[in-house]
């Protein structure tokens, strides 16, 4: 399949804001999913460690 | 040997098995989506009917078997779940249901965009795109039940029953173009017929499908070791984790 120009390819017959518009809001999902998962699991990184380093110098200090 | 398996179904070591095995499978999903597009862009030809709005085959098959296939694996969770009661199972359903939604709404979503230039309209109530739509609603409705009953153990046996219930529908889905008449076209791949598209249309699609299920592995193994540290936060194994174990 050969476009002869990145303007052929990027127009794609016509059909420019279907197929880029697939392609464009699925990536977009894909991104969100990885970004949310992320956030996700830096807050909970960030509670957990807050907690287990409590308990270490709590520990440290005698106090449990 | 027999027992080994079983290892797995108790969450310190789930945990470990998951981060290890989460980043091969992106990184495989990485490689095979680039693979998957490049064919589908610059190796397979122009479709004699559709012109270059049949390109979209190439995410819209693949996001909608992933919608159908992920329900399945979510529900086979649910049922190994409530059958041997095991947590793990449980926070793998769970896992799963975010990506499974998030597959139903790029396959109805590029559905829409492929249907208006070849049918003339973004949408029909029809068999197949209704029952899709109803996928996209059980996938939300395990996860609105889920969170809305605090206790884990009722949310997880509760969402699991919604789960095997609505597993009716994924035949429904599958089969509704042959059951009755509908704007959407017959499978074009199946296991009892040749394929009815050219060899590469056939090849980047079947790629993308594997792109598809490896980033669908991924990142539901990423987000079951997230529940699993949710959930335990108390259990001594997560406690006993160092900060670069997490």
């Amino acid at each position: 399949m050969s476009w002869g120009s990145s303007e052929a390819f990027f127009a794609m017959g016509g059909y420019a804001l279907y197929v880029w518009g697939s392609y464009s809001v699925a990536a977009a999902c894909i991104l969100t999913e990885l970004w949310l998962l992320r956030r996700r699991r830096r807050t909970l990184e960030r509670a957990l460690s807050r907690r287990n380093g409590d308990r270490g110098s709590d520990r440290a200090s005698g106090k449990t | 040997m027999r027992l080994k398996v079983w290892r797995y179904a108790s969450p310190p070591a789930f945990y470990r098995l998951a981060g290890n095995l989460a980043p091969w499978f992106l990184g495989l999903a990485t490689l095979l989506a680039a693979a998957g597009l490049y064919i589908g862009f610059f190796v397979a030809p122009t479709d004699f009917q559709q012109g270059e709005s049949y390109r979209i085959i190439f995410v819209h098959v693949p996001a909608a078997w992933m919608s159908m296939f992920l329900y399945i694996v979510m529900a086979f969770w649910c049922v190994i779940g409530l059958v041997f009661n095991t947590r793990s199972s449980f926070m793998m359903a769970l896992a799963l249901a975010p990506t499974g939604a998030m597959f139903t709404f790029i396959a109805l979503w590029t559905g829409a965009l492929w249907g208006k230039p070849t049918w003339g309209t973004w949408w029909v109530w029809d068999a197949r795109l209704t029952s899709e739509l109803i996928l996209l609603f059980l996938y939300i409705g395990f996860l609105s039940l889920h969170a809305a009953i605090d206790d884990t153990r009722r949310a997880d046996r509760s969402a699991a029953l919604l789960a095997l219930v609505g597993v009716i529908n994924v035949p429904i889905i599958y089969f509704s173009v042959q059951w009755w008449s509908t704007l959407h076209q017959g499978a074009s791949v199946s296991l009892t017929r040749a394929p009815t598209m050219a060899a590469t249309m056939l090849v980047g699609m079947l790629i993308m499908s594997l792109a598809a299920w490896m980033y669908a592995i991924g990142v539901s193994l990423l987000r079951v070791r997230t529940i699993m540290l949710e959930r335990e936060s108390d259990a001594d194994w997560v406690r006993e984790l160092k900060a670069e174990q997490l």
